[in-house]
């Protein structure tokens, strides 16, 4: 695993790119102010002058300024489903990305590298697609209700015994949405009085659920294992804030792949501290699941480790079964106290009928249960696939970060000239 | 075949110069001025350095001259 350190000139030569920017930026800023050009971002009204300024901060003048000279790199809309090839189309803009027209043209076959689409189930045609016609032409596309009210279906019955059995664990509850499976059942499971061991670099969903639960939160360095012990040790000995009552429960948050750095989490330690220092583990496979591991179990398979181990098992059904929603799994008493207490369970709607019928193909597909090896042969192609492109890209001499392994590939282009570049000449260069 | 290949590399070379102070992004009117600017304080350097920089070079060369030459007298009484 590893986080090259950037090169001196490197690191140099961004600051002068963004120094320059910058200076540009006050210059345009002037400029607007003075009305010698005209000012096409958001402004407060005339009426509103006097009021508190709303866009003098930094994050606008870098909006204005920086973000909008290459903000024709994101947002851009697709119009196929985004497999190995995704079409795309045709956007220009006259006036330097402050506003952009559609040409009319689709511009074909762009390959993607961009996609959480890691076993390429989010396709448009084979077994899992009828298998989802089949289901909507029977079930329909809405449920129209909560899970705890009229939205339960055999359907959702069939996938939560499913992931069940797919992970290794008792059993398993199905959301419809991967973000609000996390910012909705951590408030569930901790509350005031307990403390929470969150990663650094965790992400927006963890931090949302950790934050609303009322909980205190602790960060520790990433993956860094002497501070996550350092933080445990304090924990116990010193115990609550004011009191020093002994914390109700400490609950550790990390994640199987990180997917800004592409690290993977050193279980097998978080494991043997959870259990020498008693406390629980979420773990969030989000983009682990069905990506690592021989027969694609995720992050607790890859290291060979037992799932009773991990308290609370979260995945998500968006990255590698090509559907939308996200699960938890653990113990039974867990799972039936989440039925009951989880926000998501009482105020969401439940998963959509031909959502749940992809992931269940998906899953069976993977798990080999619908008879055929096609599940195996692509956890393994993507194991190679990892594996060849991150050694070729290093072979480039591209600085690439994170673990051998993981299929989330982070490339270091450092300038915000050469995103924008890399960004327009890698889709519409003809290849 | 040298001379595309030259040109090809010099090319590359301007692209580099372009990414990396940023000038790939402004509009054209924003490059002209900092061309223009840049192209200005390179010229101001390279007058300075052509005008200055044989006086300084001479300046040093006999300071450091009067430095060894006043040693070499002196160990020459010496001996004597």
């Amino acid at each position: 695993e590893a986080f090259e350190e950037t090169p001196m000139l490197v690191a140099v030569l961004t600051y002068v790119g963004y120094g320059v920017l910058t200076l540009f930026g006050y210059l345009r800023d002037f400029m607007r102010q003075w009305k010698i050009e005209k000012c096409q971002n958001a402004t407060e009204r005339a009426e509103q002058k006097d009021f508190v300024p709303l866009y003098q901060d930094f994050e606008n003048f870098y909006n204005r300024n920086l973000y909008t000279r290459i903000r024709d790199s994101w947002n851009r809309p697709i119009c196929s489903v985004p497999g190995a090839k995704v079409d795309m189309m045709e956007r220009v803009s006259h006036d330097y990305n402050w506003t952009f027209t559609y040409t009319g043209r689709v511009i074909k076959d762009i390959i993607n590298m961009g996609s959480y689409n890691y076993l390429g189930f989010a396709q448009k045609a084979g077994t899992c697609q009828e298998a989802a016609a089949e289901v909507l032409s029977q079930y329909g596309a809405g449920v129209c209700s909560t899970r705890q009210e009229m939205g339960n279906l055999d359907k959702h019955e069939e996938l939560e015994e499913l992931v069940a059995r797919f992970l290794g664990v008792e059993s398993a509850m199905a959301y419809g949405m991967g973000f609000a499976t996390n910012s909705m059942n951590i408030p569930a499971l901790v509350g005031k009085g307990c403390l929470i061991l969150s990663d650094e670099l965790n992400h927006a969903s963890l931090v949302l659920g950790a934050r609303l639960s009322g909980a205190t939160i602790r960060i520790f360095k990433h993956n860094n294992m002497q501070s996550l012990e350092k933080l445990l040790k304090d924990a116990i000995v010193h115990g609550q804030p004011r009191t020093r009552r002994p914390w109700k429960k400490i609950l550790i948050l990390v994640e199987g792949i990180y997917s800004m750095e592409g690290s993977i989490v050193r279980l097998p330690e978080v494991i043997a501290l959870k259990k020498k220092y008693k406390s629980y583990l979420y773990l969030d496979e989000a983009h682990s699941i069905g990506a690592l591991g021989p027969s694609g179990r995720g992050v607790v398979e890859y290291f060979g480790l037992s799932p009773e181990d991990v308290d609370v098992m979260m995945g998500t059904f968006t990255k590698s079964f090509g559907a939308a929603g996200g699960y938890i799994g653990g113990k039974k008493e867990l799972i039936d106290y989440l039925r009951t207490y989880s926000h998501s369970a009482v105020y969401a709607t439940s998963l959509s009928p031909p959502v749940v019928e992809q992931v269940i193909t998906s899953m069976k597909c993977i798990m080999g249960e619908d008879g055929t090896t096609v599940g195996k042969a692509r956890v393994q192609q993507l194991a190679e696939n990892t594996r060849y492109f991150r050694r070729r890209l290093k072979e480039m001499g591209f600085i690439i970060y994170g673990n051998e392994d993981s299929p989330v590939v982070p490339l270091m282009l450092y300038m915000p000239a050469k995103i924008g570049c890399f960004s327009v000449r890698a889709s519409f260069k003809p290849y | 075949m040298d001379i595309k290949s030259l040109k090809n590399y010099l090319y590359w070379l301007y692209c580099q110069f372009e990414l990396i102070t940023c000038s790939y992004l402004m509009e054209p009117w924003e490059k002209l001025l900092f061309y223009t600017f840049n192209i200005t304080m390179l010229v101001m350097v390279l007058y300075t350095a052509y005008i200055f920089v044989p006086v300084h070079i001479s300046t040093a060369f006999q300071f450091f001259l009067h430095l060894l030459g006043n040693q070499h007298e002196n160990t020459v009484s010496l001996v004597k």
